[in-house]
């Protein structure tokens, strides 16, 4: 995983609480082996909308999400986070996420920023007058800037150490193999088994 | 003094492998990984990228579910693109040693009816599945909890996670059920009460005499739908009901080992002086049928009730939340659940398709015919539930009263497979979300118990099994 430090570029509201990730990605677009391309099917139902914010020309090429309440709620699909991070997205920032999809986000260098409710309606409001606007979302202060606010944010800190020196989770874990070995010489013999113990 | 622990704490304590310290992670030890085809494949990919074996494929069982079809399944599969997803499942699986039970098998079938009915669900143990509905183990006692992708990589590659506690919370039904209120109508008035982020962080114990009364079937219809109040555990402390559900199952332990584990799973419950970090009570006999009118399972009212007015929600966001649900779902406010007229009805899910439920829906249909222009579906949850309820007649119930009797999958709970609504088209469905265009494009649902959803049919209008036995 690269490093990541400042994320900076277009913030894009998603005026919206409790924004499943049925919604982000529809389980039609499940089916694909791969783990990229999926830039197509982001918000697929919502983006037949002409209306969409995401069909307004002022946030193409769009790095930061801004969503309501509940961002990411439902299903484990890690696709949901896939589809954000191939259609460009690099944080999302909302007052509340979905417990699988921050854990998700975390694993795929998709930075999930933690804000305030009435922040992000003052960046909601920001934006509507001056849309296409950036923002910076800082890891090293835990902050987001968009134009006059600045506005602190949370993410757990172990999260925050991994996305910043860049940390492969397996390589992390396999560091400790010595005690994962120790542990499973101590595994009762009831405990569930799917084949014959090898 | 010691401070009593809760039966969560317990399983989690007893499967640390490395304790976090400065705000690090506990790395957690997995004992059971359940697989299917949809969320593992880039897993494999990642392990085969990396040159790592999957290290316990002695812990790890894997079927398919989520985008079989239902119909024709000796036939091949007719979609390319899911087609070439289980046989990239079958290929993973004879790759890397991991125990599949493909389409056409006996033991095929919606990954969490899989795992219990082999036994190989129990007290005391971790289980994790790359899908979110993973809680329904913990009605055995069990931590069991959704994970994604990168996780399921690693849980072939370690056998562990990384992971925080979860804080914990009671959730406390007390009281008789009455006739015709089932599991179903319990969770769906828990998820009503607290709201679909109100579980956020926790893992729910759900306690009380009314828990204690259930099946094990019950149990896990509840603790399926944890996720849906945002927790991404639910459990149940075991208790006779559960060990004797486990005993004899092929995988359960046998012998001494039965032994030891009775003993450790006597252990589990709860402490007395162990403390929550939230608690949640309600009354299990004032509930009745429970059915949702929006597009989050939290959106829901008694059967009985009426639509809610948006404006009636203190929070602005749950009022606009309500005011879009509405539109989507076509519905005025005011109007009367009963009033509702579906076009189809799913029974079915990881939710409610086991056998008990089937022999629920089936209870209420006997010796009638559905109502006209409605399209019944009942998918068993599994080739062996299925089998069961054929020893029972249940396939020739449903035929009879004019439903569709199909092969075992996750089928129209999330429309991977050809069983969708079509744009505009309402459902009952024992099934747990009811997303916008889950149940596929356009669709609308209705969260139901399997009650309701046999009762609904008949009618064709959301009704409950009272309902029948009035129009006597």
């Amino acid at each position: 995983m690269e490093k990541l430090t400042v994320v900076e570029g277009i913030a894009v509201p998603l005026e919206r609480a409790q924004v499943d990730t049925d919604q982000i990605i529809p389980a039609e677009f499940l089916k694909r082996v791969t783990k990229t391309g999926f830039d197509d099917a982001l918000f697929y139902a919502w983006r037949q909308d002409p209306d969409f914010v995401l069909n307004d020309p002022a946030f193409a090429n769009p790095t930061v999400l801004i969503a309501g309440a509940d961002f990411g709620t439902g299903s484990s699909r890690e696709h949901a986070v896939w589809a954000l991070r191939d259609y460009g997205f690099k944080a999302v920032i909302s007052p509340r996420f979905g417990d699988i999809f921050r854990g998700n986000s975390g694993k795929q260098g998709l930075l999930a920023a933690q804000i305030a409710e009435d922040a992000v309606e003052k960046m909601w409001a920001l934006i509507r007058e001056q849309p296409g606007i950036s923002a910076s979302v800082d890891l090293v202060s835990k902050t987001v800037m968009l134009g006059t606010l600045t506005v602190p944010f949370q993410i757990d800190d172990y999260t925050r150490w991994r996305l910043l020196e860049g940390l492969d989770d397996i390589a992390l874990t396999l560091r400790d193999e010595s005690s994962i070995t120790e542990f499973e010489k101590t595994r009762q013999s009831w405990r569930p088994l799917t084949l014959p113990a090898q | 003094m010691t401070v009593g622990r809760t039966l969560a704490e317990k399983v989690w304590d007893d499967h640390i492998v490395v304790k976090g310290t400065d705000g690090a992670p506990d790395l957690l030890y997995i004992d059971l990984h359940l697989i299917h085809e949809v969320t593992s494949p880039q897993a494999f990919d990642g392990l085969r990228m990396a040159g790592r074996p999957v290290r316990r494929p002695d812990l790890t069982i894997a079927t398919e579910d989520h985008n079989t079809p239902t119909l024709n399944i000796t036939k091949q599969i007719a979609d390319p693109v899911s087609r070439i997803q289980i046989e990239t499942l079958r290929r993973n699986c004879e790759e890397f040693g991991v125990r599949l039970h493909p389409l056409g098998d006996i033991e095929q079938g919606i990954v969490h009816v899989v795992g219990p009915q082999l036994g190989l669900t129990m007290p005391g143990i971790t289980v994790v599945c790359g899908d979110s509905h993973t809680s329904t183990h913990g009605a055995f006692g069990a931590i069991a909890f959704g994970i994604g992708t990168s996780e399921v990589e690693h849980v072939l590659a370690t056998q562990t996670l990384p992971l925080k506690p979860f804080k914990t919370m009671a959730v406390t039904v007390d009281g008789a059920l009455r006739d015709g209120v089932t599991a179903k109508d319990i969770i769906l008035a828990v998820i009503a009460k607290i709201g679909t982020g109100g579980g956020q962080g926790y893992v729910i114990e759900y306690r009380g005499s009314a828990i204690r009364a259930l099946s094990m079937e019950g149990r896990m219809t509840i603790c399926n739908m944890s996720i849906e109040a945002g927790a991404r555990a639910g459990m149940v402390a075991p208790d006779q009901t559960t060990y004797d559900y486990l005993k004899g199952k092929p995988h359960a332990p046998k012998g001494e080992d039965w032994d030891a584990a009775l003993a450790y799973w006597q252990t589990l419950p709860t402490d007395d002086d162990a403390v929550f970090d939230a608690e949640v009570l309600l009354d299990a006999s004032e509930l009745e049928p429970f059915v949702t009118w929006g597009t989050n399972p939290g959106q829901g009212v008694l059967l009985s009730d009426a639509i809610p007015e948006p404006e009636s929600f203190d929070d602005p966001n749950e009022q606009a939340s309500a005011r879009r649900a509405l539109e989507y779902m076509d519905l005025a406010p005011g109007t009367r659940m009963k009033d509702i007229r579906v076009d189809a009805v799913f029974m079915g899910s990881c939710t409610n398709s086991r056998i008990e439920d089937l022999r629920a829906f089936a209870s209420v249909i006997k010796g009638k015919k559905k109502a006209d222009g409605v399209r019944v579906m009942v998918v068993p949850g599994s080739a062996r539930v299925r089998l069961e309820a054929e020893a029972e007649g249940i396939d020739k119930i449903v035929e009879e009263f004019g439903a569709e009797w199909r092969f075992a999958g996750c089928s129209m709970c999330l429309g991977m497979n050809p069983d969708q609504l079509a744009p505009g088209e309402r459902c009952a469905s024992t099934s747990n979300r009811n997303f916008e265009g889950r149940q596929g494009k356009g669709g609308r649902t209705h969260l139901v118990s399997p009650l309701v959803a046999a009762a609904t049919a008949v009618r064709g209008t959301l009704s409950g099994p009272w309902d029948l036995e009035e129009a006597r």
